[in-house]
């Protein structure tokens, strides 16, 4: 079985986020970017797959500037066996991304498309939805466990208040959530080998479609600074303080 | 490259930085990071692909090597004197003890350091003691080493003995071996240190010790002191690089404590006495790193770099002597807790200027070399 795997290129989630003077986004300049978080455990529940001998083949797909191929070379050093990137430098929102991945699904003809459940960027958390709804195919999100067994897929979610097991179809959409596996490490050989796979690069019109945004950005600004705590020095104060100063209870 | 310093960075930050402080303070052997170490591949950075390794070039390890200083220069002794007993078996091992060392050498399986030194000489090798005595198809060993870095955990290592003590000049008369752990080959006890905690240090006893003769290194005597030597322009590269990732770290911590930090209502930053403080530091840091890319160029084009390696050895190690003792200062009263890592940097540095050639054997090899270089 095949699986496809979207990689977003995001600012790595040791940097601290700083928005841009003008207030039009988040610095990306000389910022350290890397692979969503999400999506590498996407990469790693795939590579499982495969290693247990369930996935023949895997495919790295990623949406974006031409550094995004910087992206598929991390997924190709963890295991994935080629890399698609489809090339643009807009800004492209959740339903672009859908439509496009789509189009590939529909030239690749992957059983299982493996997702993160957000980009920690825009946590959007919607790609992976639309992208089902766009097949019309089942879909398993917020995956905490998967298990592919007797031609379907079964899918432990992680949903408010437990835990809720679905039992799909394939071909289907999963997408993952923190807990489904520790990715592991590229290792240095992998590394080196990874820069031998091959990346096949395209452009969105090459998929019939038109990523211009319908999402406009009005302002992004800072988050207000968080005032300094206070020390009290009994619960009796405490109450006192909660009662008339913050006045929650 | 910037993929692998990648790799190395989420190495450091998934695996070790929340564990040195309980290993230091322990002065406990980083067993599952070095598990870590071995899956990621850097029992081989230096070791030729034909062999499993990744043959990366001087220069890129020497920025793996800071990178992992910064962190916990600990970390860097484990694998280097592995390296570099891997690199004389590379250059001048027989094909059969390059094939059948090698491979085990870069997947880590085998790991080890280089035991030169003894308890009555280090700077002067020729002055060694330890001998091996040809019998029939062996030699037999008996002499102590000490100081050995990986003495207690590593399982082989590129020993140098004397095979002949009557030759004069006395080099002719020294020869290495590739010595694995057996019967005769013990190890003394772990050496209590200053700093560089977790690694061993030990003392490796050899008594009666067989090994056969085709575990020469070159399978002919004689070299054993070209050997050793033809390692420490490496060696010296990678202390170097050492020091310039203890330098930055020292650095690091001064900068962001002098914003943190305020007296008479400013952070220290603002006061001159400490910006006068950074900007040394920082700079005698970049300086060092220049250096130590220049000798890495110079190694892997081929070209001679003992000076320039020296060079780099000792300026390096001294920039991160004099930026632990600034970093301390910075930190005022917490500089000398054992809270913060500033006083683990000023305990880890003065290893840098006595090891792989103590800083004043380098300033007397750099005025060799000038005067050999510019003969009146
Ligand atoms: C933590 C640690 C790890 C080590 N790991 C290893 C290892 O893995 N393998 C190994 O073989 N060794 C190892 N060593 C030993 C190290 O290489 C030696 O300590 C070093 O070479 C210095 O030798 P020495 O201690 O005998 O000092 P000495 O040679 O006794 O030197 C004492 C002092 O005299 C000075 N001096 C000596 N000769 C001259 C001269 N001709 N002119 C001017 N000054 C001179 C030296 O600079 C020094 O200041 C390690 C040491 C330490 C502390
Ligand atoms: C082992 C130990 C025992 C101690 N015992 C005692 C004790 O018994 N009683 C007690 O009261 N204290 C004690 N101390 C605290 C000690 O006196 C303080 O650490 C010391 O006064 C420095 O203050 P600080 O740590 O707050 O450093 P800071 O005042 O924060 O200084 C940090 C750095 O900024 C520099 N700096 C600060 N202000 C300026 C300025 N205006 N211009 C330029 N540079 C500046 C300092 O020189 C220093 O380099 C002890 C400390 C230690 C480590």
């Amino acid at each position: 079985m095949k699986i496809l795997v979207p990689v977003k290129r995001v600012v790595d989630y040791n940097v601290k986020v700083r928005v841009k003077a003008d207030g039009t986004g988040v610095e990306t300049a000389g910022v350290k970017m890397s692979m969503n978080p999400f999506d590498e455990i996407a990469i790693e529940e795939a590579v499982r797959l495969k290693e247990k001998g369930v996935a023949t083949e895997i495919v790295a797909i990623s949406i974006g500037v031409a550094a995004c191929s910087e992206t598929i070379r991390t997924a190709l050093a963890m295991g994935a066996d080629r890399g698609v990137l489809v090339e643009t430098d807009m800004a492209v929102e959740p339903i672009a991304v859908a439509k496009m991945l789509k189009a590939l699904v529909e030239k690749e003809q992957p059983q299982l498309v493996i997702l993160g459940k957000q980009a920690i960027d825009d946590d959007m958390s919607a790609t992976g939805q639309m992208l089902a709804a766009l097949l019309g195919w089942p879909q398993g999100t917020f995956a905490s466990k998967v298990a592919v067994e007797n031609g379907g897929i079964t899918v432990t979610r992680e949903v408010d208040g437990g835990l809720e097991t679905v039992a799909l179809t394939l071909p289907a959409v999963v997408t993952t959530d923190l807990r489904l596996n520790e990715p592991r490490y590229a290792s240095l050989p992998n590394i080196r080998k990874a820069r031998k796979k091959p990346i096949e690069t395209m452009k969105p019109a090459d998929l019939g479609v038109d990523p211009t945004p319908r999402l406009t950005v009005l302002r992004v600004t800072e988050p207000p600074k968080r005032r300094a705590g206070q020390k009290v020095g009994s619960v009796a104060e405490l109450v006192m303080k909660l009662r008339t100063e913050a006045k929650v209870i | 490259m910037s993929d692998i310093l990648d790799a190395i960075e989420q190495f450091l930050a998934r695996d070790v930085v929340m564990h040195v402080h309980g290993l230091e303070k322990a002065d406990a052997y980083p067993a599952e990071i070095v598990e870590r170490m071995k899956a990621l591949g850097l029992f081989g950075a230096t070791i030729a692909p034909e062999y499993g390794g990744l043959g990366l070039p001087c220069g890129q390890y020497a920025q793996i090597v800071e990178r992992i200083a910064r962190v916990w220069m600990s970390l860097t002794g484990i694998f280097n004197s592995h390296l570099i007993m891997a690199a004389i078996v590379g250059r001048h091992g027989t094909d059969a003890q390059k094939h059948e060392f090698l491979p085990r050498f870069a997947v880590g399986e085998l790991r080890g350091g280089l035991a030169l030194t003894e308890p009555d000489c280090g700077t002067d090798l020729q002055a060694i003691r330890m001998t091996a005595k040809r019998d029939s198809d062996d030699y037999v060993i008996n002499g102590t080493k000490t100081w050995i870095s990986n003495g207690i955990y590593g399982q082989c290592f590129a020993l140098l003995v004397k095979t002949d003590l009557s030759a004069q000049p006395r080099h002719q008369g020294m020869s290495m071996f590739l010595a694995e752990k057996g019967p005769g080959f013990t190890v003394g006890r772990k050496l209590e240190k200053l700093g560089y905690k977790g690694i061993d240090s030990a003392e490796l006893i050899f008594d009666d010790y067989r090994i056969p003769a085709d575990r020469l290194i070159g399978g002919v005597e004689g070299f054993g002191l070209k050997h050793a030597l033809s390692g420490l322009e490496l060696g010296r590269i990678n202390v170097a690089a050492r020091g310039v990732g203890v330098a930055q770290a020292a650095l690091d911590e001064s900068v962001k404590y002098a914003q943190l930090r305020k007296t008479f209502g400013k952070p220290i930053a603002q006061h001159q006495a400490i910006q006068l403080k950074l900007a040394d530091m920082a700079t005698r840091t970049e300086a060092a790193r220049l250096l130590v890319g220049r000798a890495a160029d110079f190694y892997d084009r081929g070209i001679r770099c003992d000076m320039e390696a020296g060079m780099a050895k000792l300026f390096a190690t001294e920039a991160a002597m004099e930026n632990s003792a600034e970093a301390l200062r910075v930190h005022g009263g917490y500089g000398y807790s054992t809270d913060f890592p500033v006083e683990r940097f000023y305990r880890d540095a003065p290893l840098l200027v006595i090891g792989e050639g103590t800083n004043e054997m380098q300033r007397i090899i750099i005025a060799r070399q000038l005067i050999e270089r510019s003969p009146v």
